[in-house]
């Protein structure tokens, strides 16, 4: 009985938690409840992954309305994977939130926090299940606001101006989803998405469909971050409480890359995708640029935060070049790439959580000899930015391994150069950090500096332990994502 | 006992004895006991390993797949043999010359430095037990990362740029260079398993080869073909004992062991000898033996000369690789095992006139034989050994690799390798000539004390110039081991 609800659940259960997280009041209960929340998530999202993974893809008619009338989950392992990983970061990052949240925002704020944790998690899972192409835009809505409100609760006043300038950009992108849905409404009469794939074809050749493909590309590119639509994501990310930086960084750029999929491979179809519109070349040659400029710029940054946040625009160009390989091998790089930097990142920006805890700063130059005083932190942040660079072991090794192989199997010789010397580029930008961690002489050596207390560090030690685990035993990632891979493509069940 | 369980336990020993030398951090002489026995645990298992492979047996064992087709799986053959005995028995004589040169000099973290020391032990096993080139690039880059922290051990900013120069050139080289050419090598042929014979053999067009060949000696760092030496002389600023087992024999020699390997197991020696583009990287190793050695003979601190030293030696081994045959492959793994023995002797007389003397640079060192006679006979000992004197083993690798440049019809790299040795003599006899002829300093009268490093340190180095000559008199097993490599039994 509760195994045939679980789409319905996994939205359900974190929808109606949040207004009672407001009615819960005191900022310890608030903090409780949303833990609870959050793996009670993480569990019913692990049992419809292993359900995917057994039995195939399957739909859910919410309140038994028959799509296309009504609303339709359609959960396959794709998506299954995509929310593991959305459920798994908020699983891991909520019992981290305690400490980190008592110190960046203010005690009166903490239920809105919360429940603004909630919804953003809502949003997120929602964006990810359904298969209605109006569901995705409302509940990209409900991330969108909700991740707006706790961007602008991080204690510097910048998180303001950066939370203003993301609602902007996101606003915009939003509007261009919801134009792109809007024209493919108009010219096919239905939202659910299987139902779109099925009529889109017969009028694809039509001016109205084109103008949705692009107008739609475009929002989705903007919520992704896509090289160089992404000037909103490194302030946001810089000023953020850290818990927010944290989950946002491994979920929600993520999320939207997964939009991008289903309506490029599943809705518009290969064959428009990349036959009537040329966006191979257009995703090429961003994400080429976006991994070598947002690199670049990465290495030059003073701020920790800022210097993960454009890490992250760069990774989001490897994710992309999978992509644009239109191969099972290179969207399997892609998928793997998004678990993989999920992971990494997460532990990265919950390690300069921790430090931004205890010094009150994630300045480089207030970060020399920290390593003496934190030396558990910096090792996480150590082997997560091994997994940056690609070192074997870690899970970035093995998703750059597949992205390569398969560059090489298109035949794309100085791509996969490219690829390789870019992630030298990662070296210089985390070897910044490590540098002044354990070499530097603590200018602030009055000042009373100790190890992150220990809420803290379990949760950055999973996630490490994590990017070390799945760079060994890669059975899970590897299995989900190649078998999405090929159900994106069309390939087998 | 098995071989395969033999093959693990080398893995995990250095791992257990780190854990063991991280809990006796408060008692420093339990803790250089644990790094003892350790040590003689490894090198225990690698030689149980002996038996088996003389009889022609390769033991095996395949740990796990880490991506289909691509396994995390060890197999013992000669040429890693030699490399693991050599790296696990001047562990410990180094652990021993450790004991008393960290001590004498002072040096703060000590049990960092044994712990890291150990994962790089461990690291190197795994580099010679390799069954695959994939499982070889996992332990090289360990091999380079645990190695880090030994090179910027001091913690100042000399060693802060040091590590800067080796972490960027090994780790860069490594994933621009190897990497790409491991991915291209797979895709191409659909294993990485090191096969007698070679594997790309009629996979590949020769242009695809040929640049698989360049990207791979190039990608292997370790080896400091120039241009990609300078890691090397920067790697100096870490403590002596690193310098000696690590920066002459342990990380380098894993460079040019995998440029051996994957000489014979990856192209195999019939498809290299077809390379074109395989003569113009000899002629490199070539310009390399010979530059290196020109920069030496300008060097004033001896550790640095040394390391351009090594860097010349090694690319001995890369031309014997280059050179395409049976003989070149010979001599270069013999050229391992001389090279790794006189070298390491002269890195532990370095430091030991650092402990005993703090002096670093060669003008310093006139008169020095007589303080410290044991040390400098030793370093004069190594010293023929890397010129390539009798009676020192060193003649006989040297030899080998003639020998092989003949049969290749290569006559100017005879004129390489003897113009080489006349260089050789040019950079390090005048330390000894210095050290035993010179007067101290002119304003220094009176009768002169002998003050030699502290004894563990002298007994290590004793130890190892007495191994070239040993290596002289008996070069016949190290021989016979380096031959199944090319001409396996079965």
């Amino acid at each position: 009985m509760i195994a045939a609800h679980l789409p319905a659940l996994l939205i359900a259960i974190p929808l109606i938690a949040a207004p009672v997280c407001l009615l819960l009041g005191r900022g310890g209960l608030a903090w409780a409840w949303s833990t609870l929340v959050s793996w009670l998530v993480f569990g019913l999202s692990w049992l419809m992954l292993q359900k995917t993974l057994i039995s195939g893809p399957f739909n859910y008619e919410l309140g038994g309305w028959e799509a296309p009338f009504g609303i339709e989950y359609q959960v396959d392992t794709l998506n299954a994977f995509i929310l593991l990983i959305v459920a798994a970061i908020g699983a891991v990052v909520m019992p981290y939130a305690r400490a980190s949240v008592n110190r960046e925002v203010p005690a009166h704020k903490h239920t809105l926090f919360y429940t603004a944790y909630l919804l953003c998690l809502t949003g997120l899972l929602g964006i990810t299940i359904t298969g209605d192409a109006f569901n995705v835009f409302v509940f990209l809505e409900i991330s969108s606001l909700s991740s707006y409100a706790m961007i602008a609760l991080g204690r510097d006043p910048k998180a303001l101006t950066a939370s203003f300038q993301y609602l902007i950009m996101g606003t915009i992108g939003a509007t261009f989803i919801l134009i792109g849905i809007g024209l493919m409404y108009q010219m096919t009469g239905t939202l659910n998405m299987a139902d779109l794939a099925k009529r889109l074809p017969a009028v694809e050749d039509t001016r109205p469909v084109m103008a949705a493909f692009a107008f739609f590309i475009i929002g989705v590119s903007l919520k992704l971050a896509l090289f160089p639509l992404h000037m909103w994501l490194p302030n946001a990310y810089a000023y953020a409480p850290s818990v927010v930086t944290a989950f946002l960084a491994a979920t929600a750029t993520k999320v939207s890359v997964y939009v991008l999929y289903r309506f490029v491979f599943t809705v518009f179809g290969q064959s428009f995708s990349f036959d009537v519109i040329p966006l191979e070349p257009i995703l090429l040659v961003l994400s080429l640029a976006g991994i070598f400029v947002a690199s670049a710029v990465a290495i030059f940054q003073t701020n920790v935060k800022r210097l993960l946040a454009w890490s992250s625009v760069a990774q989001i160009g490897y994710i992309m070049l999978g992509v644009s390989l239109i191969t099972v091998a290179g969207l399997t790089a892609s998928i793997l790439h998004i678990f993989n930097h999920a992971v990494m990142k997460g532990a990265l920006f919950l390690a300069m959580g921790a430090v931004y805890y205890q010094v009150g700063s994630v300045q480089i130059s207030d970060l020399n000899g920290i390593a003496k005083k934190m030396p558990y932190t910096m090792f996480a942040f150590v082997i997560a930015g091994l997994g940056l660079i690609g070192v074997p072991l870690t899970g970035g090794f093995i998703s750059k391994w597949y992205l390569i192989t398969a560059v090489l199997e298109r035949g794309w010789w100085p791509v996969a150069v490219l690829v390789l010397l870019s992630s030298l580029l990662a070296v210089f930008y985390v070897w910044r950090v490590v540098e002044a961690a354990y070499f530097k002489a603590g200018d602030n050596d009055d000042v009373e500096v100790r190890e992150a207390p220990l809420s803290m560090l379990v949760p950055l030690y999973v996630l490490t332990a994590a990017s070390v685990w799945f760079g060994i035993d890669t059975s899970l990632p590897l299995k989900a994502s190649t078998e999405a891979a090929r159900q994106l493509m069309g390939i087998g069940g | 006992m098995t071989g395969s369980i033999a093959i693990i336990a080398a893995l995990l020993v250095p791992l257990i004895g780190v854990l063991g030398i991280v809990g006796a951090r408060h008692k420093p002489n339990l803790r250089e006991v644990v790094t003892l026995v350790t040590a003689t645990c490894l090198f225990i298992l690698v030689a149980s390993l002996l038996t088996p492979v003389l009889a022609g047996g390769r033991p095996s064992v395949s740990v796990m797949e880490i991506l289909p087709g691509l396994e995390l799986a060890f197999e013992v053959e000669p040429l890693g043999l030699v490399f693991a005995l050599i790296a696990s028995f001047l562990w410990i004589v180094t652990s021993v010359y450790s004991i008393g040169y960290m001590r004498g000099h002072h040096e703060k973290n000590q049990t960092r430095f044994y712990a890291w020391f150990a994962v790089a032990l461990a690291a190197t096993m795994g580099v010679a037990f390799a069954g695959n080139m994939f499982t070889l690039f996992i332990f090289y880059e360990i091999l380079t990362l645990s190695t880090y922290p030994l090179v910027t051990h001091a913690g100042t900013d000399k060693a802060k740029q040091g590590g800067r120069t080796y972490f960027g050139i090994l780790i860069g080289t490594s994933i621009a260079f190897q990497l790409l050419a491991i991915i291209i090598t797979y895709v191409t042929v659909g294993t990485l398993d090191f096969t007698q014979g070679g594997i790309l053999a009629g996979k590949a067009s020769d242009f695809v080869i040929g640049m698989l060949l360049v990207l791979y000696v190039f990608g292997v760092g370790k080896a400091a073909l120039m241009p990609f030496h300078r890691w090397l002389p920067a790697a100096m600023v870490a403590p002596t004992p690193v310098s000696a087992l690590l920066h002459a024999v342990a990380v380098v020699k894993a460079g040019v062991f995998t440029i051996l390997k994957i000489s014979v197991y990856i192209f195999g020696l019939d498809l290299l000898a077809d390379i074109g583009v395989r003569d113009a990287l000899m002629w490199l190793a070539a310009a390399t033996i010979l530059i290196a050695s020109v920069i030496a003979i300008r060097q004033d601190n001896l550790k640095r000369r040394l390391a351009y030293s090594t860097i010349s030696q090694l690319s001995y081994i890369v031309l014997g690789a280059m050179l395409a045959t049976e003989a070149g492959i010979v001599g270069g793994t013999m050229h391992i095992a001389m090279h790794a023995f006189g070298k390491i002797t002269l890195f532990f007389c370095a430091g030991a006139i650092l402990v005993a003397t703090h002096k670093t640079e060669i003008s310093q060192m006139g008169g020095i034989g007589r303080i410290m006679p044991i040390t400098m006979t030793a370093y004069t000992i190594g010293a023929l050994s890397i010129i390539g004197a009798p009676p020192m083993g060193g003649l006989w690798s040297k030899w080998m690799l003639g020998m092989a440049a003949l049969d290749a019809g290569e006559f100017v790299m005879i004129g390489v390798l003897m113009l080489s040795s006349l260089l050789s003599i040019g950079y390090l006899l005048p330390v000894s000539y210095q050290a035993f002829f010179n007067t101290p300093d002119r304003h220094v009268t009176g009768k002169t004390v002998i003050k030699e490093a502290p004894a563990f340190s002298v007994a290590a180095l004793s130890l190892t110039a007495l191994g070239c000559i040993v290596l002289f008199l008996f070069p016949d097993p190290l021989y016979h081991l380096a031959g199944m490599i090319v001409t396996p039994l079965d």
